[in-house]
């Protein structure tokens, strides 16, 4: 029998005001095991710590069960003064009754119920609790960023400087990501290319990156400190070693009917591409399903040209195996799709255009060479309409709930650097609110208004009718003056809510690290571990972990790299001990826990028994400690209960759930 | 059953096999039981009719510890376990002799007696070579007849096919009796409300005397230790808990078995209340065929369970709990 001590939490009135903690004491002092119990105002302070320390010597504890926060606050802090006082760590088990309990009731009678019921499950737990011991495990000291934006440079650019080897990976045949494709950026108005490109050129130049472009993380095994990753190098058709640059491949290409990714689709490319002038590596790939002579066997221009005989048709996927201590996802983000949003005209005319295809419209490298027209006859427009929060702040489910954070700012960017090139065109921008918290946003926004002269609307556009005449008639409501507005618009820019680059699911599953609803991949906590995952050694940088702009980003990313850092900079790791374990006696050795273990952590041996006097050799599974992560699929999959995880074995568990039934 | 009985004195006699695997008359007419023979002469009271259902395949989990080969009559359905069985280990396809037995559907007695036909002392048409339709009984309350089809058991209404998964050989031809849709009780139960279909479990479970016999039989239920005879979980306290105590001991197998079930149908065969304990578990594979793709367990050595494989295309929880 264990000999219990329970300390029971004020924290301050978050847990005090709702639950009535001298009855919980009172309540769990009666508890089998339990040899003392208190209540304290704050548990997880010098002097709560000291309190427990205290008991502990006094009368002889064996476990502690503190009933406070959540585990994922204090169970640390909780543990560890355990363990200065002598006893260990995995003795200690903490009962919720804040998150779980105070927080979640307001009658205080229920809520101390809970707390009681929640603080019972505990000390049932404890009294099967046994002492465990971590293990070590070695840090592999290289890194993985996947993604090759703004995130992902600046993470690797981080992670490098701290002499640290980083390889990025990036599925186009260029780093830049979406930052590439934008024109100006604000509050500054400075050229995003201008600000980009020596990062991307850094990158390209550091000692301590190699870049993978055109590639993909194909499959990740491992854990924390010692991940195996394959990375699959798509056939780029050009070998990089060769191919000086020239670019004259791309001129004399054939086949140039291909929709240019780079300027989301608005003209076309040649089969031979770099994506932009500035792509980083500078060397071009073929895309096999638009190229003649992979279509047909006949063409074969490039290679005639190519002076360099960089030109390589045999060239196959490559797939690189690589250890890495930590990863960052920096996978960033797309704009919706807009089949859902039929009133606003998208699909039916070439003049209802998102915010990103104005950017490349916009920009000097751009389809129009930077010269605002009409895609649908060139004309120059004399009225735009900006629609905000399109798919954003979705209250149906067609779009997205949240708000897509930047579409405000470069909306007013984009409403001024238009007024300000050609005074002669009208802009009316309808939003519902205007979200300006940023330094110097606000003030930016104010310019577009006051100094540019931007119409700025509250109410959202009803529909997008396209006229005969080619106009758009854009039907919206003004709150403001509760009238609707019908107004003749030469181009629709519709502010296009961003989500999460669809690859990141597939990455999220990859890795084990959770997204949400929206596949924004989960922070480890919101507040206090917004860049790391909760799964251990994965870090995030940027749009992946939710909406931001680039200032955000790019300190995400350095913040990302630290903890990244942080971790390499390590030798050895400490392995939770809280890992699977099978009963030789009663293992079938029918593999379904290795089937289904993420982690390869299961093999089988043929082993020797003794079952109650038969000897026999029987096939065994056995779990690799460093390998475990805790998971439990194992010990669910197992049909006869061998596999049993510890820390967290099926008695345990069944013990909480019987204790509140009880 | 001659021919069955010649090869398999001839396998013992030139060495092949150390022992045969296979049923032996019972003390009854239409109760043949489950047998090793290792010699000439026991062989004598071999028996392979239309009662032999009894799957063979878990009684090789053991005899695949024995020194030499052991020949088992496997019917068509059979090599379904005995191939799952391959996959989880539990049994050495290099220790078995696979004769593959030919099958025109089993008998249960239990319908025989549902239609009237007690005290039987004497069957014909039951034997394997014969291709008779009817079934002639003698019995003490003079002679009756069914239709052969009448009298098979439900499983073999919804037959696998008659080919063998895994053989060595195949002695006697198989017919596929499957003359009814496989999931069309499953879809009964699946349209009750669920006060009725409580009220049915109830009813059908509170029948259950916990023998153990579904259990026994079953070749997924090959634990070395089940666990509801360990004390390591307290499970067997759990499935007493209450009056409707027993529907805990065949949710929790159900479960157990989920994904590895070939549908074999024994322990409906077995159980002694006539518990049509097999609809829980075939519920079970029309999910997963819905959820994830038609699946056969035991169809192959080789292929992966897909409820304990991951793949991408998997559906999500949230289809599960809509459905």
């Amino acid at each position: 029998m264990q000999r219990i001590g329970v300390f029971v939490c004020h924290c301050g009135s978050n847990i005090a005001a709702t639950v009535d903690v001298k009855k919980v004491v009172e309540m769990v002092a009666m508890e089998p095991g339990v040899v003392h119990a208190e209540d304290y105002q704050y548990m997880c302070s010098e002097a709560g710590q000291a309190k427990i320390a205290e008991a502990v010597k006094e009368k002889n504890l064996t476990g502690i069960v503190v009933c406070s926060c959540s585990p994922r606050m204090h169970e640390n802090t909780f543990r560890t003064a355990a363990k200065r006082a002598g006893i260990n760590p995995y003795m200690v088990e903490i009962a919720n009754i804040r998150e779980h309990c105070s927080w979640i009731h307001k009658n205080v009678e229920e809520a101390t119920e809970k707390a009681v019921i929640l603080a019972r499950a505990a000390i049932a737990k404890v009294n099967l609790n046994a002492p465990l011991f971590p293990g070590e495990s070695r840090v592999t000291k290289r890194a993985l960023v996947i993604g090759g934006g703004i995130a992902g440079i600046q993470t690797a650019l981080d992670i490098a400087d701290a002499g640290y080897e980083v390889d990025i990976v990036e599925k186009t045949p260029s780093i830049g990501g979406r930052m590439s494709q934008l024109d100006k950026t604000f509050p500054t108005l400075d050229c995003s290319a201008c600000i980009l490109t020596p990062k991307m050129v850094e990158a390209a130049a550091h000692e301590k990156i190699t870049i993978y472009t055109y590639s993909e993380v194909e499959k990740v095994s491992g854990f924390v400190g010692d991940f195996t990753v394959d990375i699959r190098k798509k056939a780029r058709s050009v070998d990089a070693n060769k191919c000086t640059g020239c670019g004259v491949c791309q001129e004399k290409c054939p086949s140039k009917k291909a929709p240019s990714e780079f300027n989301r689709g608005l003209n076309t490319r040649s089969a031979i591409y770099t994506p932009f002038a500035q792509a980083i590596p500078n060397v071009p790939v073929i895309d096999r399903d638009a190229c003649i002579k992979f279509k047909t066997g006949k063409c074969g221009v490039c290679e005639k040209v190519c002076q360099a005989g960089a030109i390589d048709y045999t060239q196959q996927d490559e797939i690189v195996t690589q250890k890495y201590g930590a990863i960052v996802v920096a996978t960033g983000f797309d704009t919706i799709k807009l089949d859902n949003y039929d009133e606003y005209a998208y699909n039916q005319s070439k003049d209802v255009i998102t915010s990103l295809e104005l950017e490349r419209i916009m920009n000097a490298a751009g389809p129009t060479k930077g010269h605002l027209e009409r895609l649908s006859d060139g004309k120059h427009p004399h009225e735009i309409v900006f629609v905000q929060c399109v798919g954003s702040r979705c209250s149906d489910n067609r779009g997205k709930s949240y708000c897509s954070k930047i579409c405000c700012m470069y909306t007013a960017k984009h409403a001024m650097l238009i007024r300000d090139k050609y005074p002669d065109v009208n802009v009316t921008v309808f939003y519902i609110d205007v979200r300006t918290p940023g330094k110097n946003f606000d003030e930016f926004y104010r310019r577009a208004v006051e100094e540019y002269g931007v119409n700025y609307v509250k109410g959202q556009v009803g529909k997008v009718i396209p006229q005969p005449n080619g106009k758009l008639l854009v039907q919206g409501s003004d709150l403001l003056d509760n009238k609707q507005i019908f107004k003749e618009a030469d181009m629709v820019v519709l502010a296009t809510a961003i989500e999460p680059e669809a690859s990141v699911r597939q990455i999220a599953t990859m890795l084990t690290a959770s997204i949400d609803t929206n596949n924004f991949l989960t922070e480890a906590h919101p507040k206090l571990r917004p860049v790391e995952s909760p799964t251990a050694g994965v870090f995030l940088s940027g749009v992946c972990q939710g909406p931001k702009d680039i200032p955000e980003t790019v300190a995400q990313a350095g913040a990302a790299a630290v903890k990244a850092i942080g971790l390499l900079a390590k030798d050895k790791l400490t392995t939770n001990p809280c890992t699977a374990k099978a009963d030789e006696l009663m293992c079938n050795g029918c593999s379904t826990c290795a089937n289904v273990c993420p982690y390869g952590a299961i093999s089988y041996e043929e082993k020797e028994v003794n079952d109650h006097g038969i000897r026999e050799t029987r096939r065994i599974a056995v779990v690799n400690n460093a390998l475990c992560q805790g998971c439990g699929a194992c010990t669910v999959t197992c049909p006869s209960g061998a596999m049993d995880l510890q820390g967290f074995s099926n008695r345990q568990i069944i013990a909480e759930v019987d204790a509140i039934c009880r | 059953m001659q021919e069955l009985i010649n090869r398999a004195k001839e396998l013992l006699a030139n060495g092949t096999v150390a022992r045969v695997l296979g049923w032996k008359a019972g003390d009854l007419p239409y109760n043949p039981e489950p047998a090793f023979f290792t010699t000439a002469e026991e062989l004598d009271n071999f028996v392979y009719n239309g009662f032999c259902g009894a799957n063979l395949s878990k009684y090789m989990i053991a005899a695949s510890k024995l020194e030499g080969k052991t020949m088992v009559c496997l019917k068509p359905c059979d090599t379904y376990s005995f191939n799952q069985l391959i996959k989880e280990h539990r049994v050495d396809r290099e220790k078995a002799y696979i004769v593959g037995v030919g099958c025109k559907g089993k008998l249960s007695i239990e319908k025989v007696k549902d239609l009237g036909i007690k005290g039987i002392t004497a069957v014909s048409g039951a034997e394997m070579s014969d291709d008779a339709e009817t079934l002639t009984f003698q019995t003490i309350y003079g002679d009756k007849s069914c239709a052969y089809a009448d009298a098979m058991l439900e499983r073999c209404h919804v037959c696998k096919g008659k080919e063998h998964m895994v053989y060595d050989e195949l002695i006697g031809e198989s017919k596929d009796t499957k003359d009814a849709e496989r999931f069309a009780e499953v879809e009964k139960i699946e349209a009750m409300s669920p006060a009725e279909k409580f009220a049915f479990f109830q009813k059908e479970l509170s029948k259950c005397i916990r023998c153990n016999a579904c259990r026994n039989v079953c070749p997924a239920c090959s634990c070395r230790k089940c666990v509801f005879d360990s004390t390591k979980f307290d499970s067997a306290q759990k499935a007493n808990v209450d009056s409707f105590e027993e529907k805990m001991f065949h949710i929790i197998r159900a479960f157990h078995v989920a994904g590895r079930c070939t549908d074999c149908g024994e322990c409906s065969r077995v159980c002694p209340q006539g518990i049509p304990l097999h609809l829980f578990n075939r519920k079970f594979i029309k999910d997963i065929d819905e959820l994830y793709g038609e699946y056969q367990a035991g169809a192959d050595t080789d292929s992966k369970a897909p409820l304990t494989n991951f793949t991408f295309d998997d559906a999500e929880p949230s289809i599960v709990t809509k459905r």
